[in-house]
């Protein structure tokens, strides 16, 4: 694990001195919240049915744009091989990677939750605890696949088109899971979104696990 | 005596089916510098990066220290030190930042010290604290070489180490090179300029078609090396 909580500081000190993802992340977040609101213009009574697809739409492209930028940095000046000739488990390199995209996908998750309950007249107060339970596991799973699948796309000449050509297709049980519960919480309770919760703890636990044992092949020549 | 730091045999490595390594033979000793000269694209890199553990042979068998390098654990990376023809350094953190990250992933013991030694041997006390974006060409490949000392490894694979070096520069990684060998470390040094490499090298070994078609043991005569070398690879030899 020293290899992965080193990995994790070193892109987070990267992170907070370049802000070139957060910045790129917070504002796509935002438009796509503005592009939606206004797009439908809910009523107030029905702005809340809208919530989870705008969160979930925005998370995932923006987290998109901020897992692509965490693997290119190990791309500039073959860092990737830096990496690979330390005496640390690929796994751990994986793991280091993994933690680094959760945090940053969920500092911007602090930022986009708020703005979906000001723009569309959520109360997200009373929610919070089920949200941010619904949330981490969402971020999880999405930054599990995400991971494995930057490092497979970076290697690629069409990297940028790769990365989504791969993932969205697999990502799709985890927001449906995801969708159902944050709606699910949204309208009555953590007790409500049972089903999806555990399609995103199967989820977590089947990529986490694939990850951890197959990054060391798609990262090696 | 431990094992040979690296015994390969017959190692290849294909491309999309383009084979770059077509069978090398090298066993490298302790207290070895073996420079590998070659054309461009006659496989030197590749036969690095393999040694390195950075890439699979298709082909062959690959054993380091005595330990099989298809199934070596992690830990027997902590024995080796690569340069690559990238400095492998973040350029959005500094030179400091860059060895001490480098320092925790290979557990160096006393790390603080350690880099400030290597970052004073490296000539780059004054932009230490500057970001690696900003460097020359020459400061890179001088962080690069403080990175791959920095845990003192055994086994020291050097991809063009010369490169973007001055005088000064060539001359202190000389001198380090030297007392590395003469301390029992093995060094396998690619390269386009034997009059850099020869005061080093104690076997040369000529690369050509991704096999080694030429080799000389004991300290180069570059005139010698330099004739051998052009008849290889013009093929009169």
């Amino acid at each position: 694990m020293r290899g992965a909580g080193a990995i994790l500081l070193k892109d987070l000190r990267i992170e907070w001195r370049t802000r070139e993802s957060l910045a790129s992340v917070f504002v796509l977040g935002v438009l796509l919240l503005v592009v939606f609101t206004v797009a439908h213009d809910p009523e107030p009574e029905a702005a809340p049915a809208l919530a989870p697809a705008v969160l979930w739409v925005a998370f995932v492209f923006t987290g998109l744009l901020g897992v692509q930028r965490g693997f290119l940095l190990e791309r500039e000046n073959d860092c990737m091989s830096g990496l690979l000739s330390a005496p640390v488990d690929p796994a751990a390199i994986y793991a280091g990677k993994l933690l680094a995209n959760v945090v940053l996908l969920g500092v911007t998750q602090a930022v986009v939750v708020p703005l979906v309950g000001l723009f569309l007249h959520v109360d997200l107060w009373g929610v919070l605890p089920g949200l941010i339970a619904v949330l981490s596991l969402g971020n999880v799973g999405f930054a599990s696949l995400a991971t494995l699948f930057a490092a497979v796309a970076t290697r690629t000449r069409a990297r940028e088109v790769m990365l989504p050509l791969l993932l969205l297709p697999l990502l799709v049980p985890l927001l449906i899971g995801a969708v159902t519960a944050t709606r699910a919480v949204l309208g009555g309770g953590l007790g409500a979104a049972r089903d999806g919760i555990a399609v995103l703890i199967a989820f977590d636990v089947v990529f986490v696990v694939a990850g951890w044992l197959l990054f060391a092949y798609v990262v090696r020549d | 005596m431990g094992p040979d730091p690296v015994r390969a045999e017959a190692l290849g490595r294909s491309f999309a089916g383009v084979p770059v390594l077509a069978g090398v033979d090298l066993v490298v000793r302790a207290g070895d510098a073996v420079v590998l000269l070659g054309p461009n694209g006659a496989g030197k890199t590749t036969l690095l990066r393999i040694l390195a553990l950075l890439a699979r042979p298709t082909t062959g068998r690959l054993a380091l220290f005595g330990a099989d390098a298809a199934t070596a654990p992690p830990a027997l990376r902590r024995r080796i030190g690569y340069v690559g023809h990238e400095s492998l350094c973040y350029p959005d953190l500094t030179a400091t930042e860059n060895l001490e990250f480098y320092a925790r992933l290979f557990a160096v013991p006393d790390a603080d010290a350690r880099v400030r030694d290597l970052i004073v041997w490296a000539g780059l006390e004054a932009a230490a604290r500057r970001p690696v974006r900003v460097y020359s060409r020459g400061m890179s490949q001088r962080l690069a070489l403080a990175r791959a000392l920095l845990h003192e490894p055994e086994l020291l694979l050097l991809d063009e180490p010369f490169t973007g070096l001055d005088a000064a520069g060539v001359v202190a990684l000389q001198e380090r090179l030297a007392t590395l060998r003469l301390a029992g470390h093995a060094l396998v040094l690619t390269t386009h300029d034997l009059e850099r490499a020869a005061p080093v090298a104690t076997r040369v070994a000529v690369l050509h078609r991704g096999k080694i078609v030429w080799a000389h043991d004991g300290p180069p005569e570059p005139v010698v090396v330099a004739a051998a070398y052009q008849a290889v690879v013009t093929g009169r030899a």
